[in-house]
Parts: structure tokens; C-alpha cells; sequence
């Protein structure tokens, strides 16, 4: 069993007249085998909240902690965090011209595990996750998510999820940009990793849709930097009904 | 030796295309006053195959076709009374890369070398610049109609060669001419790709990778002259520079002239600093004199890391010097992998695994 948790954490970043605030005290605790929606309006903070969790140098954490399975997460540094056991699935995944996908996988397992991976394993491993997440093999070649589609470079993310089996992973708008077809597929690797690695989950969304393929334990409405409302899947409904019109005007 | 007399202006390094360039490092290949062998440095590696021939012919035999601004090449072409030929037979295709092979002697010296693809023809070719040398040479390269050319240009040379060059291809009907220029070696590098069209249809692909280290002055003059209805061009070159007086200039000359009407054009130069003290000139030049075209594009970037390339690789636990050296051989990889011939590819980028390492990469 994992946890990750989060306590009164502040977070800004830096401009020329001093640090601009975006999350204004966020309290959230994440087990193993547990979903957490995070809804909320466009720049709510929402984004924020997952890149300061994985370290981006951007954003300065002002006071707070943020903890998994007791060890200083903001400590870390950002490939510590991966070796932590924590997971970003990026809203805009990184190109990076010249790495294969292959190379890259590989190079990830290799730092996660402290050992190269089998190469006879590992290549029926990853051909084995991509034909899971519909991916042609011919994928491996290409440059990491350049000329990625939308939905290809969601499904990258998942894949690398489901290879380097995190204890708790951030989903970014996983969902934002995917047709049905495609919205569908990404959500069954979701859930599967989840059964198969009983995986902690911060989805974090601006749409209900998702929620229909992956189901959450709790949702969180997130609003001005900070979860202004907390309840089960009933809340989702609602959002879904009503929009986030109250909390923006509060 | 040669001590023609010639009718051209000796550089005074204020020109605009001299300016970049440190004169005194050039050994005087540039002024009449020295002397300069004329020798013929390039040769085939292996033997003639059916389909294509080197040959050595009388400097008046094969004239260039081609005009030239160019100082050293005007001097070159004074100097030299043999020309090396390499001719591809029209219509032969020729599986395997054709190889030719520079032999510098210890003295200064000027060649010329020109290379015709015979109409429909297609061939892959590599001349490979290695050791110690001082020399000016000019490659006029001749694609005729429907022929389809690969030619690969490395400089690996070592750290105290000089090399000026001149590699100018002439693009024919419908023909296709690709090239790729590796510079990683040598003290002062000065090359001209560039590229003309003789008729319409022509389609012409640069590809180049430069990576200086300490005191290392590379620079990429291409120009690629639109003359012509209907050419299509892409040029992309990509440096890195690491180390105190690495140096670089590219100069990216796109001319399309006012009866080029269907051009199609795109250049790109994208620059890597590693360290401090370093420093790299990007110079994309486009010159439209016509509105009926299809496109025509430019794009100059030079700068650091990309922190964001280094986060995403972090995220997923890989720690940061293996990051940036993921980064950076995927930089060149992209460039070098485009040579298509294993061998080529497996020792370009251990040279480069090695100079990195050199430079504490």
C-alpha cells in the first residue's frame, strides 16, 4: 500500500514583480487502489498542482509538504520523484527529436528498475503493452511524440505507465483532444494498470466524460488554486448538470 | 605549383563573405602571394563497378559549369590541370555507396573534382575528408535529368586541418539531389553547399550537422539559387558547440529569383550551446522576387537546453546527465541518421560520444 499525501500546499511561480500564487493551500491524500477526480473551471490551478507534485523547475513551492509513503517528495528531485514511485501523464507531451521511443522506453525501465531490462523480455513486454493500447509497433522508430496525433500521444503516456508501473500517477487531461474510440482505449490501459498494479490515481479533468470509463472513488472540485468541495462519484453528476458557474463566481 | 596570374581580388576579410572568417588561420590558400600545389588528393575506394567510373581528365577538358564568386575557387580553378571525374552512368542504378577517399599530402594544395549523374540514374555517394590537411578543393556535382544522387560530405578530419570546399550541385529536369555534410574535425572548416537548377522540376534536400568543440571554427556558407520555374528545396542543418572559442557560422542564401514562379522552399538551422564561451552565427537569408509560389520558409533557432525535453525525460526517472546526453545524441542522430549506411553512422556518432566526453558532456 502506497500514499501520497498533500498538506496545505501553497505554490507560485516567478514573475518580475515577485511571486504570483496559484495554489492557495491544497489538502488531498491519495492510497493505493484508489481514484481521485480533480474537476475544475481553465486555470483553476489544477495543471500546477500535478507539475509541482513532479518537480517542474517552474513553479515554487512556498510552504506546505507533500509526502509518499512518508519520504519528503519536494526533496526530490525530479527523477528521484519517478524512482518514488510517481507518475505524470502530461497534458502536452515533450517532443523530442532524434530519441526512439524505443530507446527511450528502455532507457526509463533501466533507470526505474537499477538494471537494464531483459531484451528478450522487454521487447515482448513493450510489444505486448502497445498492442494492448492499439499502437502499431512501428511506433518504437519514430521520435518521442513527434508527429504524435493527439490521441497517439495519450496513449504514449499510458504506455509508459503500464511499463514502468508507478505506485501513484498523476493524468493530466489525460482525456482533453481524444475522440470516443480513442478516449475508450486510454481509459481500459488506465483501469488495467490500475487492477493489475493497484495504482493510486489523480485524474485530473475538465470534462465528466472520462468519468464514465474510469470510475472515481472521490471527486474534488477545484477552484481559485485550492479544492473547494469534496464528495463521491454523485458530485460528477452534478458538475456535469450544472457546470462550474458557482465556484468561479465564489 | 601554381602562380597563374588571376585577375580576382585577394580577401581582405571585410567582405561580407569573409567577415566570419579568421584569414590568418587559412594558411594563405586565399592569396595569390602563396604557393599552392596542385595535386589531385581523391580517389576511389575499391574499384570502378559497372555502372559507374573515376577517371582523371585534363583541367580544360571539363570546365566548370558553374559561376563563382568565390575567391579560393576562382584560384582553385586557375591552378589545378587535372580534374577528377566520377561518372555515373545514365540509367545505372548503383546499389551500394560509392566511395571516395581524400589523401592529403603534407603540402597546401588545391583540387577539383567534378561528379556527373547521367540522366536517370541513382547512386549514393560519400567522400571522406580524414587526417592532416591544408587544402581548398571544389566538387561540381552534375544531376541530370531523373537522376536521383545522394551525396554524403564528412569531415572528420583532425585538429589542425584546414579545409576550404566548395560543393555546388546543379540540378537537372525532375532530378534529385540530396546531400548531407557532417563536419566534426578539423582546425578552420569553410564549406559552400550550394545548389542551382539547370531546369525545371528539380528538388534538392540539404541536410547538415556541425559539432565544434574548443577552438574549433566551422562555417556553412549554403546558397541555393531558385533560377529556375518549379525547384523545390529543403535545407535543415543542425549544430552543437561546446567549449571555450568554439565557433560556427552558417549562412542559409535562399535566392528565388523573379522567373522562379512554383518554388517551393524551406531552410532551417537550429544550434545547440553546451557550455559558456561558445558561440554561434545563424544567418537565414531569403530573397523572394516573385509572389507565385508555393512556399518559402525560414526558421533560425540557437540556444540551450530545453528544460522542458530534460523535464519530461526526468519524469520518467532518467537521471539528468543521461537526459541531456539523450538529448543531445538525438540532436545529431536525427541529422546522422539519414546517412542510411551503418557503418558511417556507428563511427560518426562514437566520434561524437568521444569529443562530448572530451568536453565533460
Amino acid at each position: 500500500m502506497s500514499k501520497l499525501v498533500i498538506k496545505n500546499l501553497h505554490v507560485g511561480v516567478e514573475t518580475e514583480s515577485g511571486i504570483t500564487e496559484i495554489l492557495r493551500g491544497v489538502d488531498l491524500t491519495i492510497n493505493s487502489g484508489e481514484v481521485h477526480a480533480i474537476m475544475g473551471p481553465n486555470g483553476s490551478g489544477k495543471s500546477t498542482l500535478a507539475y509541482s507534485i513532479a518537480g517542474h523547475p517552474k513553479y515554487t513551492i512556498t510552504s506546505g509538504s507533500v509526502t509518499l509513503d512518508g519520504a519528503d517528495v519536494l526533496e526530490m528531485s525530479v527523477d528521484e520523484r519517478a524512482k518514488a514511485g510517481l507518475f505524470l501523464a502530461m497534458q502536452y507531451p515533450v517532443e523530442v527529436p532524434g530519441v526512439s521511443v524505443a530507446n527511450f522506453l528502455r532507457t526509463a525501465a533501466t533507470a526505474l528498475r537499477g538494471e537494464a531490462p531483459k531484451v528478450r523480455t522487454w521487447v515482448g513486454e513493450v510489444k505486448d503493452a502497445m498492442s494492448k493500447l492499439a499502437m502499431d509497433p512501428a511506433f518504437s522508430e519514430r521520435s518521442v511524440n513527434e508527429g504524435f496525433s493527439g490521441g497517439e500521444k495519450k496513449r504514449h503516456e499510458i504506455l509508459q505507465m503500464e511499463l514502468l508501473k508507478p505506485k501513484i500517477a498523476i493524468l493530466d487531461e489525460t482525456d482533453s483532444g481524444l475522440d470516443v474510440d480513442a478516449l475508450r482505449i486510454v481509459s481500459e490501459g488506465v483501469n488495467r494498470v490500475k487492477a493489475e498494479q493497484n495504482l493510486g490515481i489523480m485524474l485530473i479533468t475538465h470534462y465528466t466524460r472520462i468519468l464514465r470509463y474510469i470510475k472515481p472513488d472521490f471527486v474534488h472540485v477545484f477552484a481559485g488554486g485550492k479544492i473547494v468541495e469534496e464528495g463521491g462519484p454523485e458530485l460528477a453528476d452534478r458538475l456535469e448538470e450544472k457546470g462550474y458557474a458557482e465556484y468561479v463566481k465564489a | 605549383m601554381s602562380a597563374l596570374p588571376t585577375n580576382y581580388l585577394t580577401p581582405t576579410g571585410r567582405e561580407e563573405t569573409w567577415r566570419f572568417t579568421p584569414l590568418k588561420r587559412i594558411a594563405g590558400l586565399h592569396d595569390p602571394a602563396t604557393s599552392v600545389a596542385d595535386r589531385i588528393s581523391i580517389s576511389l575506394v575499391g574499384a570502378n563497378r559497372p555502372g559507374f567510373k573515376v577517371e582523371t581528365s585534363p583541367a580544360n577538358e571539363l570546365p566548370p559549369k558553374s559561376a563563382t564568386d568565390d575567391a579560393v575557387t576562382q584560384r582553385i580553378r586557375a591552378s589545378v590541370s587535372k580534374v577528377t571525374h566520377l561518372v555515373i552512368e545514365k540509367e545505372s542504378v548503383i546499389q551500394e555507396p560509392i566511395f571516395l577517399k581524400r589523401s592529403a599530402g603534407s603540402e597546401k594544395e588545391f583540387s577539383r573534382t567534378v561528379i556527373t549523374a547521367g540522366a536517370h540514374s541513382k547512386a549514393t555517394v560519400v567522400v571522406e575528408n580524414e587526417g592532416s590537411a591544408t587544402i581548398g578543393e571544389e566538387i561540381e556535382i552534375r544531376v541530370d535529368s531523373g537522376a536521383n544522387l545522394t551525396f554524403i560530405s564528412l569531415q572528420e578530419w583532425s585538429a589542425n586541418s584546414v579545409h576550404l570546399g566548395r560543393h555546388h550541385a546543379i540540378v537537372g529536369r525532375d532530378a534529385s539531389f540530396n546531400s548531407i555534410t557532417i563536419t566534426v574535425g578539423g582546425s578552420l572548416v569553410r564549406l559552400l553547399p550550394t545548389v542551382e537548377y539547370s531546369d525545371q522540376g528539380g528538388s534538392a534536400e540539404l541536410l547538415g550537422l556541425y559539432f565544434a568543440t574548443g577552438g574549433q571554427h566551422l562555417e556553412h556558407r549554403v546558397h541555393v539559387e531558385h533560377g529556375i520555374p518549379n525547384g523545390k528545396s529543403r535545407v535543415t542543418y543542425k549544430g552543437i558547440l561546446a567549449g571555450a572559442e568554439a565557433r560556427t557560422i552558417w549562412i542559409g542564401d535562399v535566392f528565388i529569383r523573379g522567373n522562379a514562379e512554383g518554388t517551393d522552399t524551406y531552410e532551417l538551422n537550429k544550434n545547440l550551446l553546451l557550455t559558456d564561451g561558445a558561440r554561434a552565427d545563424s544567418v537565414p537569408n531569403l530573397e523572394i522576387e516573385t509572389g507565385q509560389i508555393v512556399g518559402a520558409g525560414h526558421a533560425s533557432t540557437t540556444g540551450r537546453f530545453d528544460d522542458e525535453q530534460l523535464f519530461y525525460l526526468m519524469s520518467r526517472g532518467i537521471a539528468m546527465a543521461d537526459a541531456r546526453r539523450l538529448v543531445i545524441r538525438g540532436f545529431f542522430g536525427e541529422i546522422v541518421s539519414k546517412i542510411g549506411i551503418e557503418s558511417v553512422e556507428e563511427r560518426l556518432m562514437t566520434r561524437i560520444d568521444n569529443q562530448l566526453a572530451k568536453v565533460g558532456e
